[in-house]
C-alpha cells in the first residue's frame, strides 16, 4: 500500500485536493460555561484531542463584584451582610473569621455563651453548604437521587438556622463581639432530634451513592492529585485532606471553643475524585458529633454578644485570621488604620485556590470526565470571583 | 476566652491550645536581634503597622521568636521583622531580596505554600505593598503557623519579581494583584486581566484614587 505522501501526490496530479491533518487540526477549542448547566457562572476553556483534554485555562469573574473595594466604603459593622454574598450557603463561615479579624483589631471579647452559638451556627450552615454540593455532585453524575434527598434534608438545617437567625439562608448573624441573638426557646431538643434523624439519612446516602459501584466506577482514580502537588498548588480543604494531608484550621489553629471539642479531622490517602467527594462527607457526619457536644457544652445562660461601642474602631493594626469553611481555610486580612472603616480587606477563599488545581488534573483527563473532577473540586465560583 | 490569644502581651493565655503544636522550645534565645534593625537601613518604612512592632521582644512567644531568629541570622540587615505576635510573623525585605529570603522559608523553614498575596495601596508614601501569607501542610509544628512576607514598591512604575518560581501557589493570587493594583509581576506569565470585564479600561481598581461611581 502506498504512503500518505504518495497518496496525496497521486491525488493532486487527479485534481483532487487532499491536505494532510497538521497536528493543530486535530484540537478543537471548546468553551465551558459561563453559562453552561454544568459550570456555574466559571468559564474555562479546554483543548481537546479526540476525547482528551490537553490544555485548560480558567476564566473566572463573571460574578465578581468587588467585596473588597466595597468593604473600604462601610464600617466594621455595616460590611457584614455584603460580605456573606460571595457564599450565601456557608455564610455564617465567611462572616465567622471577618468577625474574628475586627474582634483582634478592636480587642472586643466574646462572651462565652455567644461563642458556642457561633460555632453550631457555623457548623450547621457547614452542613447547608455541603448537602448542596453534594445534590450538584450527584446530578451531574448523573444521579438524580442524590439531587432530591440533600435538598430535602438541607431544608432541616436552613429552618434550624431560620428559628436561629430569623433568615433561611443570608444570617448575618455574627458580628464582633459575638451573635446577633440568643437561641430561641427549645432550640437544643430540635436540633437533636434533626441531627439523630440525619444520622441515619447519612448512612442511606452511603449506601445508595457512595458505596454505589457505577459512581465508584466514574471517580475512582479519575483526576489524581498528589500530595507533594496538593501541597506545591496550596489546595485547601476536602481537596487537600483528601489527598493525605490531615489539615483542618479547627485542628491545627482552633478558634473561640473549638479546642474544648473532641473530634477526629477527616482525610483519605485516596487523591482522587472519589476520595475528594467522600471526604465532605465525612466531614458532615464529623460535624454531627461537633454540633452535639457543643449543644452539650453551651452555658445555660449569659450574654451572646459583647456591648459594642457605636462605630467599633481598634489602633491601626493588621489582623488576619482564619476559620475552616465548606470548601476550606477561609482567610481575612484586614488592616486598620485606626478609623471605623476598614483600610483594606483581602478575603483568602478556599474556591480560589483550588481552582489552580483545576487546569492541573484537566490536563490528560477525558472530557466525559471533566464535570466529576470539576465538581469534586468542591469549587464554589462566586466566593472564587468575590 | 481563646480571642484573647491573639492579644500578645497577655502570654500567660496563649499557652492553652497554641503551644501544643509546639514541639521543642528554645529557652533563652537572644531578644535584642530581633528588634527591628531600622537604623541605616534603606528599606521604606512601614508606617501603618509600625505601631505594632515588638518592643517588648520579652513577652513574644518563644517559638515564634525563635523562626524569626533563623531568618534575621541568616540575612541579618536584609530583613526586617515587624512583628511576632503568637502563631503570626511578618517580615519586611526589599523587592531584589525577595526571592532569595522566599527560597530560604520554603527550603529551610518549611512554609511550603503561599495562602494569599494582597495588595495593598499607600498614596500618601506613594508605595504599594504587598504580602505573602505562607503557611506549612507537610511541618506539623508550623501547621498553625501564618509568615508574612512583605515588600513595597514604587506606585508609579510598579514592579516587583515574582514569586512563582518558588511558591507555585502564588500564580493566581499574584495575577489578581496585577489587576487590581496593577502592580507587575516580572517572571509572571500572565500578567493579565483576570477577574474585571474583558473591556476594562479604568486604572486598577483597588487603587486608592478609583472611587465607586456614586459614593
Amino acid at each position: 500500500m502506498a504512503n500518505v505522501e504518495d497518496q496525496i501526490n497521486e491525488s493532486q496530479k487527479l485534481g483532487i485536493e487532499i491536505v494532510k491533518e497538521s497536528e493543530e487540526d486535530r484540537l478543537m477549542t471548546l468553551s465551558v460555561g459561563p453559562q453552561h448547566p454544568g459550570s456555574g457562572h466559571f468559564r474555562f476553556t479546554v483543548k481537546v484531542d479526540g476525547d482528551y483534554i490537553v490544555h485548560c485555562v480558567p476564566d473566572p469573574g463573571y460574578v465578581h463584584r468587588g467585596e473588597e473595594k466595597m468593604t473600604e466604603y462601610r464600617n466594621f459593622i455595616q460590611n457584614i451582610p455584603h460580605l456573606e454574598r460571595p457564599v450565601i450557603h456557608d455564610s455564617n463561615n465567611i462572616t465567622y473569621s471577618y468577625s474574628l479579624a475586627v474582634e483582634e483589631l478592636t480587642g472586643i471579647e466574646v462572651p462565652r455563651r455567644g461563642q458556642f452559638i457561633r460555632a453550631i451556627a457555623s457548623e450547621l450552615n457547614r452542613q447547608v453548604y455541603t448537602l448542596y454540593w453534594l445534590a450538584i455532585y450527584g446530578i451531574f453524575l448523573g444521579h438524580s437521587t442524590m439531587f432530591m434527598w440533600p435538598t430535602g434534608d438541607r431544608e432541616l438545617f436552613i429552618d434550624l438556622l431560620e428559628a436561629l437567625t430569623g433568615a433561611r439562608v443570608t444570617h448575618a448573624f455574627n458580628i464582633p463581639g459575638g451573635v446577633r441573638n440568643d437561641v430561641p426557646n427549645g432550640f437544643k431538643d430540635r436540633c437533636l432530634r434533626q441531627i439523630a434523624y440525619y444520622e441515619k439519612r447519612l448512612k442511606e446516602y452511603e449506601d445508595i451513592f457512595y458505596n454505589n459501584p457505577l459512581v465508584r466506577q466514574r471517580t475512582e482514580g479519575i483526576g489524581i492529585l498528589t500530595k507533594e502537588d496538593a501541597i506545591s498548588l496550596g489546595v485547601t480543604g476536602s481537596v487537600l485532606r483528601a489527598s493525605g494531608v490531615p489539615y483542618d484550621i479547627r485542628k491545627v489553629e482552633p478558634y473561640d471553643v473549638y479546642n474544648e471539642i473532641d473530634f477526629k479531622v477527616q482525610y483519605m490517602k485516596g487523591c482522587d475524585s472519589f476520595s475528594r467527594a467522600y471526604v465532605p462527607f465525612l466531614d458532615m457526619r464529623e460535624s454531627c458529633h461537633i454540633i452535639r457536644q457543643l449543644l452539650d457544652k453551651m452555658p445555660a445562660s449569659g450574654e451572646v454578644r459583647a456591648k459594642l461601642q457605636s462605630n467599633p474602631r481598634g489602633p491601626p493594626g493588621e489582623a488576619y485570621r482564619r476559620v475552616e469553611s465548606g470548601r476550606g481555610a477561609l482567610g481575612y486580612y484586614i488592616i486598620s488604620d485606626g478609623s471605623p472603616k476598614p483600610y483594606r480587606v483581602k478575603i483568602s477563599v478556599g474556591s480560589f485556590r483550588n481552582m489552580l488545581a483545576l487546569p492541573h488534573l484537566l490536563v490528560g483527563a477525558k472530557m466525559g470526565d471533566m464535570p466529576v473532577i470539576y465538581w469534586a473540586l468542591n469549587y464554589w465560583p462566586v466566593e472564587a470571583d468575590r | 476566652m481563646n480571642s484573647d490569644c491573639y492579644q500578645y502581651n497577655n502570654t500567660s493565655k496563649t499557652s492553652g491550645t497554641r503551644d501544643n503544636l509546639v514541639s521543642g522550645e528554645a529557652p533563652g534565645t537572644p531578644s535584642s536581634s530581633l528588634k527591628p534593625a531600622t537604623a541605616g537601613n534603606s528599606m521604606p518604612s512601614v508606617s501603618s503597622s509600625s505601631k505594632l512592632s515588638t518592643g517588648e521582644s520579652e513577652l513574644v512567644p518563644t517559638f515564634e521568636k525563635r523562626i524569626a531568629l533563623e531568618i534575621t541570622t541568616k540575612f541579618s540587615q536584609l530583613v526586617h521583622v515587624i512583628f511576632i505576635k503568637p502563631l503570626r510573623i511578618k517580615i519586611a525585605v526589599e523587592p531584589s531580596n525577595i526571592v532569595k529570603v522566599a527560597t530560604f522559608i520554603r527550603d529551610d523553614l518549611g512554609f511550603d505554600h503561599a495562602e494569599s498575596v494582597a495588595g495593598t495601596d499607600y498614596p500618601k508614601d506613594n508605595q504599594i505593598e504587598v504580602i505573602y501569607h505562607l503557611g506549612s501542610y507537610s511541618k506539623i509544628e508550623l501547621a498553625g503557623h501564618v509568615l508574612s512576607l512583605t515588600t513595597r514598591t514604587n506606585r508609579d512604575d510598579a514592579r516587583l519579581p515574582s514569586l512563582i518560581s518558588v511558591y507555585k501557589s502564588v500564580e493566581y493570587h499574584e495575577r489578581e494583584t496585577f489587576e487590581m493594583l496593577g502592580v507587575y509581576f516580572e517572571g509572571h506569565p500572565r500578567n493579565e486581566r483576570f477577574l474585571l470585564p474583558e473591556d476594562w479600561a479604568d486604572i486598577p481598581p483597588l487603587r486608592k484614587e478609583f472611587r465607586i461611581k456614586g459614593r
